[in-house]
């Protein structure tokens, strides 16, 4: 019999850190944090979405946009179908414009259950839309970081986004225009040698793994096992690669501070939204 | 040839090299050393030359050619030090006027330690945010390897080219196999799938024009017409104004695969 207000087992999820049994409603209202050890959970990009917009002023761009099987690669259109079901979106970014503490914005987040985030055309257009529409408005950008790297189903067309999506963060900085990224957990490859490691502050969730090789590789090329904490946050922080580690609780009061002091840079120049 | 068979001939160990082919198409090349923050990456060389009577700056991704060269070389895979090498090169060559002339060859950037804690992804970065704003021509000549992001970190041209035999790919054929088939030795099937020869990226739109490489012993043809190729861009890139070619460079890379 169920004893009211007890979990059963099968229900409860185990925090992979500090391996606490963890029940899933509390975890929604926690942000996706463990209680216990501060763990941060993957996110969707819905849920951040919640987390650091105001409410109801998320206007979503470009949900037109479908992948496609381009280079008929084998496998990909049935991988596709099975992470849109998984997702529930049509790629991995999330994209539009919203605002904190009524400053606008341009906004994308990737998604961990799309293909843990993987950046193929679809998502490198978004992002690239992202900037080119924050560029004539003049208003700045904040995205949130998660990747396993470059679509390798989608083959070169995939490694050409890196370099599309960086022209765009570059026109949008010549403009004089903020750019945030918050990289979370993972943040890998392509990404992290492209629009991730190319704002002008760049944060970093706690624990978040953050590198260009996966540590896999790694550990494949040089034959030796990896140091604990290598390539997270933590790490990144300590070898100057980002400008500070925000838990993910101060993170709508962190970006609205930064907003803030950009504001005369960005917002004065005539930026409408 | 085979997708498989152009991955083999674009490593193969007797096959030329950066060094090689410049010191073939250019005159005086002078090689500088340094990215003046850490070290002097030898996967990386970069210096000026002739390309007949203009000045230019040129940048080739090295492998060398015995064990012993390719071993310094780190058998061409770039540690954060040589793409920010090549970066300071490059922002001389705007500053001069130069155009820029990059020979890409490398399997990747390098997967170690210390190119993690250097910031091998920020370097890779910073290369496509800077070379995308370069207000001077950049052509990229793909040789051999073209590996992912070490080489892309080399290749925001205004033009990117193609050795008949060199390959461009988003990853090895071997990483790609043992992620979809669990099995790295199933690399010629995943070299079809990846569709990384000239002739398929010349279709897919991402490359301009591919090198015939002939087959005479001294490679007299290849130098021959990389030679004028390279002159004839360089004279059509050099008509256009300073922000043209930063538009122009900008819109090449906006419309590939363009949705
Ligand atoms: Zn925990």
């Amino acid at each position: 019999m169920l004893i009211p207000n007890e979990m059963p087992d099968e229900l409860s999820i185990n925090c992979p850190r500090c391996k606490k049994a963890l029940s899933p409603d509390e975890l929604v209202i926690r942000l996706q944090i463990c209680p216990y050890c501060r763990h941060h959970f993957k996110m969707s990009a819905r849920q951040r979405i919640h987390m650091i917009a105001d409410p109801g002023s998320f206007v979503e761009a470009d949900t037109d946009l479908e992948p496609r099987n381009i280079l008929g690669f084998p496998g990909y259109d049935k991988k596709l179908k099975a992470a849109q079901l998984q997702s529930g979106e049509r790629d991995s970014v999330v994209s539009g414009e919203c605002t904190i503490g009524k400053l606008p914005m341009g906004l994308f987040i990737m998604e961990p259950n799309f293909m843990m985030g993987s950046m193929g055309r679809v998502a490198g257009e978004k992002i690239t839309r992202t900037f080119e529409r924050a560029t004539k408005k003049n208003i700045p950008v904040i995205g949130f970081a998660l990747s396993g790297g470059a679509r390798m189903q989608e083959g070169i067309i995939s490694l050409m986004q890196m370099a599309k999506t960086s022209g765009a963060v570059k026109k949008h900085s010549d403009a004089g225009n903020l750019y945030v990224c918050v990289l979370t957990d993972p943040t890998t490859g392509g990404v992290t040698a492209s629009f991730a490691m190319e704002a002008d502050i760049i944060l970093a969730e706690p624990g978040a793994l953050i590198g260009f090789a996966g540590p896999r590789v790694i550990e494949q090329t040089i034959r030796k096992s990896l140091p604990a904490g290598f390539q997270r946050a933590e790490f990144q922080l300590e070898h100057g690669f980002t400008d500070n580690i925000v838990n993910r609780r101060h993170q709508r009061k962190y970006l609205f501070q930064l907003l803030q002091f950009h504001r005369q840079q960005s917002y004065d120049k005539g930026a409408s939204v | 040839m085979k997708a498989y068979e152009k991955v083999v001939a674009a490593r193969a160990n007797n096959r030329f090299t950066a060094l090689d082919l410049i010191g073939s198409v250019f005159a005086h090349f002078m090689e500088m050393h340094g990215d003046r923050r850490f070290g002097d990456d030898k996967a990386i060389v970069a210096g000026i030359a002739y390309l007949n009577t203009t000045p230019v700056t040129v940048i080739g991704i090295e492998k060398g050619h015995d064990v012993k060269e390719r071993s310094m070389r780190n058998f061409g895979s770039a540690h954060p030090e040589g793409y920010r090498k090549a970066l300071r090169q490059m922002k001389l060559a705007e500053k001069f006027n130069r155009p820029i002339i990059c020979f890409v060859d490398t399997s990747g950037a390098y997967c170690g330690i210390g190119a993690e804690e250097r910031g091998q992804g920020q370097a890779i970065a910073e290369n496509l945010v800077e070379m995308s704003g370069l207000k001077t021509p950049v052509i990229s000549v793909i040789i051999g390897e073209g590996g992912s992001g070490g080489a892309l970190a080399l290749s925001v041209a205004n033009e990117v080219w193609m050795l008949e035999n060199a390959i461009y790919s988003v990853i090895s054929p071997e990483g790609c196999a043992s992620i979809l088939w669990k099995d790295s030795t199933k690399a010629r099937e995943a070299s079809e799938c990846l569709k990384l020869t000239a002739e398929d990226l010349l279709t897919l739109g991402v490359i301009e024009k591919i090198i015939p490489e002939g087959i005479d012993a001294g490679n007299a043809a290849l130098i021959d017409t990389l030679k004028n190729e390279l002159a004839d861009a360089v004279k059509k890139y050099s008509a256009m104004s300073r922000d043209e070619l930063v538009e122009h460079r900008y819109n090449r890379f906006r419309n590939i695969g363009q949705i």
